[in-house]
Parts: C-alpha cells; sequence; structure tokens
C-alpha cells in the first residue's frame, strides 16, 4: 500500500471510528440485545442439555456463540447506515471531486464497524466468562473467536455497505435486517445440527454458511481445538466477507461514476 | 356518542388503510411471527422429547400459543409506530383540532391494532395448519383462544399509544418495543414452566403473560386451564392501559 493510500485509509478510517463510536444508539443494543437473548436462552432452554447427544450440561457454553454472530449482524446495519447517509448528505459526491481511491473509502468506512466488531467480542467474551461460561481451547482459543468475530462482523458489515451503495438509502439497509435475522435463526442456532429433528429445516442449516460461523465459535467453547470446524468457519465467514467486498466494490465504482 | 363513533371509525379507517397499502408496514409485522414460528417449530422441535414436557397436541402447537400472543402483541406495538408518525408529521395535532371526541382517537388506533392483528393471526394460522399443526380444543377453546389474542393485543396498543403520545417521535420506538418484547421473552416460550432454570424461571413465574400463554397453550390442546385466571389479568392489565394511552392523550393535548 504507497503513503498515500495509507493515509486515505488513515482519515477515513479514524471519521468512521469515531462517528461509529459517537452514536450510543447503534453501540448500545449492539451489546445489550444479544446479552439479554444470551440470559433469556440461557434459562429457557436449559434443559435441552438433557436431550441424549447435546455436547455440553450448561446451555450457557453453547448458546455463547451466538452472541458473536448476533452482535455482527448489527454491523450490517451500522456500516450500511453510515455509507447510506454518506450519500444522502452529499459526502460521497464530494469525496468523488478528490483524488481518492476506491479502496482507501471501502476499507475507511469499514474500519468502524470492525472496531465495533471488537468491543463487542471481547464484551460478550467477558460477559460469558463472568456468566460462568469456560473456553475450553484456552486463551489462544479466546484470541481466536475474537479474529473469528471480526471477520464477521466484516463480511455482514460488508454486506451492509453493499446494500448503501446500491440503494442509496438508510431504510434499505434496514430493511436487509430481517434476512440476515432469518439467516442466524435458519442455522444451527438453537441445537446441533444433528438434533434438529425437521428435516427440511436441518437440511436449510446445513446449507447456511452460519451454521459453520457458530459451530466454529462453539468448537472452541465446547470441545477445545477442531481443525475442521476451525477451517470450515473461517472458510464461510471469509468467503461471505470476500464475495461482499468485490460486490461492495463494484458497488462503490457504480456510485462514484453515477456522481 | 356518535362524535366518538365517528373520530374512531375515521382514525381506524385512515390507519387500516394505510397499513393495507404499504408493504413497509405488512412485512415486518408478519415476518416476525412467522419467523419466528418457522425457527421456532422447526429448528427446537426435537426438545418435545425432554422428561416433563408433556404437550399432547406437539411442539408447533405449542409454538402457535406463543406466536399468537406475540403477533396480537407487536399488532399493537407497530401502530403504536403509527401513532408516533402521526404525531412526528404533524397529523396528529391537526387530527386532535378537528376531533369533536378525543377519546375516539384511542379506539381509533385500537380498531386499527385489532385489524393488523386478525389480519396477521390468519395468515399465521394457515401457515400452522398447512405445517401439520394439531389442536385438541374444540370451537369454544377456540374463541377463548382468540379472544385472549385480541386482549393482549389491546393491551399492547394502549401501552404503545401511551408511550407515543407522551414522547410524540419516532425516536420513541424502543420504549414501545423492549418492554413488550422482554415481557413476551422472559416467559415459558420453548419450553413449559416446569423446565425453565435459574432467573428466567423466577421472572417467568411472575409474569402475566406466563399465565395468558399457559391458557392460550391449554386452550390449544383442548384442555383449559386457569383460563378464567388469564382472561382476568388480560382484562385487567387493558383496563390499566386504557388509563395510560387517556393520560397519554392528556399529555398531547397539553403540548399542543
Amino acid at each position: 500500500m504507497s503513503s498515500a493510500v495509507a493515509l486515505q485509509v488513515g482519515h477515513l478510517a479514524r471519521r468512521s471510528v469515531v462517528r461509529t463510536l459517537r452514536q450510543p444508539a447503534m453501540v448500545v443494543p449492539s451489546l445489550f440485545f444479544p446479552l439479554i437473548l444470551l440470559s433469556v436462552n440461557s434459562g429457557g432452554l436449559e434443559s435441552a442439555t438433557n436431550l441424549p447427544g447435546f455436547p455440553t450440561d450448561t446451555y450457557l457454553d453453547f448458546a455463547l456463540a451466538v452472541t458473536f454472530v448476533q452482535g455482527a449482524l448489527f454491523s450490517a446495519n451500522s456500516a450500511g447506515t453510515n455509507v447510506a447517509n454518506d450519500i444522502e448528505s452529499g459526502f460521497l459526491k464530494r469525496l468523488s471531486l478528490t483524488p481518492l481511491r476506491r479502496t482507501a473509502l471501502l476499507v475507511g468506512q469499514l474500519s468502524g464497524v470492525v472496531t465495533l466488531g471488537l468491543i463487542q467480542a471481547v464484551t460478550f467474551l467477558i460477559a460469558g466468562l463472568v456468566a460462568g461460561a469456560g473456553i475450553e481451547a484456552g486463551f489462544a482459543g479466546a484470541l481466536v473467536i475474537v479474529a473469528l468475530a471480526l471477520l464477521i462482523s466484516l463480511g455482514f458489515g460488508t454486506i451492509g455497505a453493499f446494500v448503501a451503495l446500491r440503494t442509496g438509502s438508510g431504510e434499505a439497509v434496514q430493511g436487509i435486517f430481517p434476512l440476515l435475522f432469518a439467516a442466524l435463526f435458519l442455522s444451527s442456532v438453537s441445537l446441533p445440527r444433528d438434533l434438529i429433528q425437521t428435516d427440511w429445516f436441518r437440511t436449510v442449516a446445513t446449507y447456511n454458511p452460519v451454521s459453520y460461523m457458530l459451530e466454529a465459535i462453539r468448537s472452541l467453547i465446547l470441545t477445545g481445538w477442531d481443525g475442521e470446524a476451525l477451517a470450515l468457519g473461517f472458510a464461510c465467514a471469509g468467503g461471505v466477507a470476500l464475495v461482499a467486498l468485490v460486490a461492495a466494490s463494484a458497488a462503490l465504482r457504480t456510485a462514484m461514476v453515477r456522481t | 356518542m356518535r362524535d366518538l363513533r365517528t373520530v374512531a371509525l375515521a382514525v381506524a379507517w385512515r390507519n387500516a388503510h394505510n397499513y393495507f397499502t404499504n408493504p413497509a408496514m405488512i412485512i415486518p409485522g408478519m415476518l416476525f411471527p412467522l419467523f419466528f414460528f418457522t425457527a421456532f417449530a422447526g429448528g427446537l422441535s426435537r426438545v418435545n422429547s425432554i422428561p416433563g414436557f408433556g404437550f399432547e397436541s406437539g411442539y408447533t402447537a405449542f409454538v402457535y400459543g406463543f406466536v399468537l400472543l406475540q403477533a396480537s402483541a407487536f399488532g399493537g406495538v407497530f401502530t403504536g409506530f403509527s401513532v408516533a408518525r402521526d404525531f412526528e408529521s404533524g397529523f396528529a395535532r391537526r387530527l386532535l383540532l378537528a376531533a369533536s371526541n378525543r377519546t375516539g382517537v384511542i379506539i381509533g388506533y385500537w380498531m386499527a391494532a385489532l385489524v393488523r392483528a386478525v389480519f396477521t393471526i390468519g395468515v399465521i394460522t394457515a401457515v400452522a395448519f398447512v405445517s401439520g399443526m394439531e389442536v385438541g380444543g374444540g370451537g369454544l377453546d377456540l374463541v377463548g383462544l382468540y379472544t385472549l389474542a385480541l386482549l393482549v393485543n389491546a393491551g399492547a396498543v394502549l401501552f404503545a399509544a401511551g408511550v407515543a403520545m407522551r414522547l410524540r417521535t419516532m425516536q420513541a420506538g424502543p420504549a414501545m418495543q423492549v418492554p413488550v418484547f422482554l415481557l413476551i421473552f422472559i416467559a415459558p416460550v420453548w419450553v413449559p414452566l416446569g423446565l425453565l432454570s435459574g432467573w428466567v424461571h423466577t421472572a417467568a413465574t411472575v409474569n402475566p403473560m406466563t399465565l395468558m400463554l399457559d391458557a392460550n397453550r391449554s386452550l390449544i390442546a383442548g384442555a383449559p386451564d386457569k383460563v378464567g385466571l388469564a382472561f382476568l389479568a388480560a382484562a385487567g392489565l387493558a383496563a390499566a392501559l386504557w388509563l395510560w394511552a387517556l393520560t397519554g392523550l392528556r399529555s398531547a393535548e397539553r403540548a399542543g
């Protein structure tokens, strides 16, 4: 990366981070809701651990992985809304008059969401540990969970940015939230895939990349180091992030040409 | 009395018309209950085999009882959003000036919420039957089931309208949504009360929504249990929230 591009990325990243953190309405729900649901689910579905073949005897350990992916869903909203605001306020138009690189713009815009992802991941880890969850893979495993959570946040955040760039509308970004929410719930979010009784649901969960993201984090919490689960989790999260980045980059090119 | 009816019908008609002609209003209200129904009935059906579960009509019917109340409550909350939007756009101020009986405004919003809830419940019920839900209850049980759901809808819209009329901004959305969301989810959503554990069990034991949910499920199963008590709780809540909405209206009147 040339120094000019690095400078551009630095300025935009700082703006993106500051803007994200200055909006409690974006930060607080993204921390509060996953923790509330974790707490409710842990008490509500504790009896599910009595099912033969359930991988742990505490539902809190099983459900902790969900908070990281749920937090990342809020990242899509946050990144998308910020980009849509830039389009609606004309900021993107003004930027298009400068020699700013597209890569710098995209990377800079997504820095806020990655920072938010970091805050979320550390908060969820600490909250989980305080509530009594254990991480079988130890401290190194916790670091891998944070890394995977950041990749998932980047992927979902880029999807939000892509929708904003394609539509230029904050409302359209809000509209994708139910779809991403559906992607989370139609996965192995509540039970392990082999314990899902309904055939069609198990098939959907098997083809849903979110299942593998959850299972990778879950493997570090419940069983320790599981190479296959981690490879699938990182491949799915990385794949979503890559496809979303390519799509967002193309959308940004079109958006800049339009201006 | 005639003034009250005219105002109520006008407000109800306007809101129902806005609802049915605006996909952005129909979709969230429809999508979330359908989505919860699919995700829970499909993804958690194995939970039915946990020792002590004991709900004979099956897990789909068990989840339907919850989704029915959730759809009813959120039909009310989303109507509260419409009240807030009317205040934010200035429409509600003009409405208050023009209305010959302002109590009719609240009744009109309540009627609109009722229409929304009936529509959503109809769709969810159709989906539940298509997906093989078994109902043990007879005609009278079903009348009780849906009447109870509509009482919950009334309570929710009166609560949300009270908040909307006090704050008069769309930013009041979380203040309407979060309490109802918590009340609904801190109840025996996925398993019966006896299988809940920790603080959720303690909270669910004192949560009136548990009483309504249990009564709802007993009516679906055709073995009514504590139904009278649940009706009393729902009606009492709706009556208290009527006062909350009415004082909200007075607050909006004072604000001008």
